[in-house]
């Protein structure tokens, strides 16, 4: 029986505990759309609806219940009831009200604080929407649960991780409240992938030349430009540079502003309801979309029952378009300025986003690296076929590996309000280090820490992350204790801080979660809310969390009695093969308690034969040394 | 149960004795079977280990020097990180994913510190002396040094053109060439007294590098 258990190489052991195959998908979860794919053995597939449309926008409307609908529906809904309908949400992921104010004009709803107010408490903002105060958190957890319910009916099956992808550019927060909105919605995130990254391997890059690649991603709201490094299989993101708040809803805005201003020179001044933005929103993005093939047009704009007529052609487009492109183009020069690369040097550039599509943005970027740009995959989807690759390689296996550098540099307020770096940018990840700091006063024993991200030298240039007391210091003079705080970001940018007086050895640690992110209470409380629903689902998780953990105790039980089984008596032998039976049957079964209780009693049965094989290693290992010594004595 | 405790005490004496003692196998977390203390995965369960502390040089595989093989560092790292990133975990318990994860947060920090000649300068002469400069400290004690990085800040300050400045650079480039080489040969004789000067020497160098290149995007976006 457990003798028939294979060993397989490091690292390459398939996912035990579960009958089907593993199964993840990629998400591209976007500003103004979002995307699920599914990697399988003939490609991957992008999970359309019965249209065949791919891209579900990422709207969403609440009923007065607080019910949701999301994707087309809701955005259909936006005319008829504006403020029951959220849109571009990800602009205000990990963000505070204060970060958004630039933003107010161009999202059309209402934002409140994290407590409630309209103060600016450091909180993540909420959004006021059909008379419910919604997280960003909670409204993109809505849209991750329409992309798992539109995989789960095409494969017919259940489907409970992911791949997600955020920008490059997404600072800790952000990452934070992503991995939190997957969470809530059913989903374990099995990677946060950069979207660019996700965009290189959609087109096999990692399988191509050696060379510097450069991704250029102008999507609905954020723009991003990366440089990836792929040498040997490995992407290295050499450097990151972006916009959060510019994209095609930048476009849709300058061409709607344009219209409006038409007006009021027709027209005068005139009151403008939140459904008349909305409106002229939509009418510029259907004119901006139809001027990428045609050469003009004409559009009617409908406020308080009064139509204006709007002619517009290409070149006015791209006079309003141009400095926004520029903008871009910039970026481009400084990341490649960052980066020591020269535009030549760059072996490919890949366009991501759909705002790419725009004739202006492929001809500005093709001047800039002096190459036509690779669009063969439609800019709309590609992020998605990456990350439906990338979660197809966590699951079955690969050659490829992504190795991701921190966006940006995280440090810590010292005096005099200067920021110390603790861990540069475009650091390899995972990544930890330690700097040390003492007391300032006598007998001091608490020390404030606040930890930042950015690349400014002082506190109030860069972003505040989080915010922590470290307490029962020792009382010492001033400069005599030690306090050593570790930051330590993991394989998909997310950031633990922890502090620890080491003089004394006593030990404080304090992990923090980012101020913008959610609280814990808060979490376990939209955790709870959505269970109503996924009780099943969480049941399923822990059920398969218990026979993976079992079935590595029977693998590794089982690998020793292959090298040691000599030092067990028959009686011995008989009494282990029969708990190992007995942990193979709570496997089958259903009951976690059950599996867990007899892995606990097969690892008691067990102990005295750890022992045994620890006992003759040592013996093996000191033997070996004795005769060592012995031979050199002799010499 | 006399007999377990003793039992037990007597491993507790020979696991004390064989942390000075290197060779002497520790127990692996998952068979609980021994294990090689550097070794990364069980040689019985496959299980992946904790890093443990090792210099590293002997993390990446690759001869203690200061003229390393790039190519075959490069190589060796992207090796470890093939076998050991977090991503090939995704799907085990928890316990093998936090060990994954230390096990490449190690890889990365010994990749990022050998990669970079200075920090690698650091490191050895930390490793060699027991004691050094701390990294990016720019404590100058050396006169002829301190009057060298005034004079090279003087004459960035009056490079009042791009080209000036460009000419400025093109001179700490090859100040920097020359310092490496000079680092190479204290390193070789062992004469570490030369090499954490030349250390020092490579810092402002560094710096002064990186100042003619803010210097000169600031002019040119002027």
């Amino acid at each position: 029986m457990a003798q028939l258990l294979q060993i397989h190489e490091p690292g390459a052991t398939p996912e035990p505990g579960t009958d089907e195959a593993p199964l993840a998908v990629g998400v591209d979860l976007g500003t103004t759309n979002s995307v699920v794919a599914i990697g399988e053995d003939a490609g991957v597939r992008v999970l359309r609806d019965e249209n065949g449309i791919g891209l579900v926008p990422s709207i969403v409307a609440y009923a007065a219940d607080g019910s949701a609908i999301v994707g087309e529906l809701a955005r259909r809904l936006m005319l008829d009831r504006p403020e029951a309908v959220v849109g571009s949400v990800k602009r205000l992921m990990g963000r505070g009200i204060a970060d958004v104010k630039t933003l107010a004009g161009t999202l059309p709803y209402q934002l409140v604080d994290g407590d409630g107010s309209m103060g600016t408490g450091g909180r993540m903002a909420r959004v006021v929407v059909a008379g419910h105060v919604f997280s960003p958190v909670e409204i993109s957890a809505e849209i991750l649960r329409a992309l798992k319910e539109r995989a789960e009916m095409q494969l017919g099956r259940t489907v409970d991780r992911a791949v997600v992808t955020v920008p490059a550019y997404f600072d800790d927060a952000a990452r934070t409240a992503t991995r939190d909105a997957a969470r809530l919605a059913g989903l374990e995130v099995l990677r946060l992938v950069n979207e660019p990254t996700a965009a290189a391997l959609a087109y096999g890059l990692d399988e191509g030349a050696e060379g510097i690649y450069a991704i250029y991603d102008l999507g609905g709201g954020t723009f991003d430009v990366s440089l990836l490094n792929m040498q040997k299989g490995v992407f290295q993101v050499l450097a990151t540079g972006g916009d959060a708040a510019l994209g095609g809803d930048d476009f849709d805005h300058a061409v709607a502003e344009h219209f409006l201003a038409q007006r009021r020179q027709q027209r005068g001044d005139e009151p403008l309801a939140v459904a008349d933005v909305k409106l002229a929103l939509m009418t510029g993005r259907i004119a901006k979309e139809c001027l990428s093939t045609q050469k003009w047009g004409e559009w009617t704009l409908n406020i308080g029952d009064v139509p204006s007529l709007h002619r517009f052609d290409r070149p006015a487009l791209e006079g309003l378009l141009d400095p926004l492109i520029d903008r871009t183009i910039h970026i481009c020069r400084q990341v490649l300025d960052d980066a020591g690369v020269d535009p030549a040097d760059v072996q490919g550039v890949v366009l991501v986003g759909g705002s790419t599509r725009v004739p202006l943005v492929r001809q500005r970027v093709g001047e800039l690296f002096g190459r036509e740009p690779l669009s063969d995959i439609d800019p709309d989807e590609v992020v998605a076929v990456g990350a439906a690759l990338q979660a197809k390689a966590l699951t079955r296996g690969s050659e490829t590996l992504l190795i991701d550098v921190t966006p940006l540099s995280l440090g810590i307020e010292t005096m005099g309000g200067i920021v110390e770096k603790v861990i540069p940018r475009n650091t390899p990840i995972p990544v930890a280090r330690a700097q040390e700091f003492t007391t300032y006063q006598d007998g001091q024993q608490a020390m404030a820490i606040h930890v930042v991200q950015g690349e400014r030298e002082l506190v109030d240039q860069c972003r505040s992350l989080a915010r922590f007391e470290l307490r029962d210091i020792p009382p010492m003079t001033a400069g005599a204790a030690r306090i050593r705080v570790t930051f330590a970001v993991d394989a998909d940018g997310l950031l633990t801080v922890s502090a620890l007086e080491t003089t004394t050895g006593s030990e404080q640690k304090v992990a923090v979660k980012p101020s913008y992110g959610l609280t814990e209470d808060e979490m376990a409380q939209m955790l709870y809310d959505a269970l109503q629903h996924g009780a099943e689902d969480m049941r399923l998780r822990v059920l398969s969390e218990a026979r993976v953990e079992a079935k590595r105790v029977l693998v590794a039980l089982a690998a020793a009695l292959a090298v040691d089984g000599d030092l067990l008596t028959d009686e011995e032998r008989q009494a282990l093969d029969a708990q190992v039976a007995a942990v193979e049957t709570a496997i089958a079964g259903e009951d976690r308690d059950a599996i867990n209780a007899a892995v606990e009693e097969l690892e008691t049965l067990s102990r005295p034969f750890a022992e045994r094989r620890m006992d003759r290693g040592i013996r093996a290992a000191l033997s070996g040394r004795e005769l060592k010594d012995f031979e050199a004595a002799g010499r | 149960m006399d007999g377990s405790e003793s039992r037990e005490n007597l491993l507790a004496v020979k696991a004390a004795s064989a942390v000075k003692t290197t060779g002497v196998p520790a127990p692996c977390w998952s068979c609980r079977g021994p294990v090689d203390r550097s070794a990364v995965f069980c040689g019985t369960c496959a299980a992946v280990q904790p890093p443990g502390q090792t210099d590293y040089f002997t993390r990446l595989g690759i001869p203690p020097s200061f003229d390393i093989d790039g190519a075959l560092l490069d190589r060796r790292y992207f090796e470890q990180q093939r076998q050991l990133h977090p991503d090939r975990f995704a799907t085990r318990t928890g316990r093998e994913r936090a060990l994954s994860q230390s096990q490449a947060t190690a890889i990365n920090e010994a990749y990022e510190t050998l990669k970079d000649p200075l920090r690698r300068a650091d490191y050895l002469l930390q490793t060699r002396k027991g004691a050094a400069t701390p990294a990016g400290c720019n404590m100058v004690n050396d006169n002829a040094l301190l009057m060298e990085a005034l004079e090279l800040r003087e004459a960035l300050a009056e490079a009042g053109t791009a080209d000036a400045v460009k000419l400025l650079a093109r001179r700490s480039e090859t100040d920097i060439e020359s310092c490496l080489r000079n680092l190479s040969s204290a390193f070789a004789e062992d004469d570490l007294k030369m090499a954490s000067w030349l250390t020092t020497r490579l810092k402002y160098l560094r710096k002064f590098a990186d100042d003619c290149r803010a210097r000169r995007l600031q002019l040119a976006r002027a």
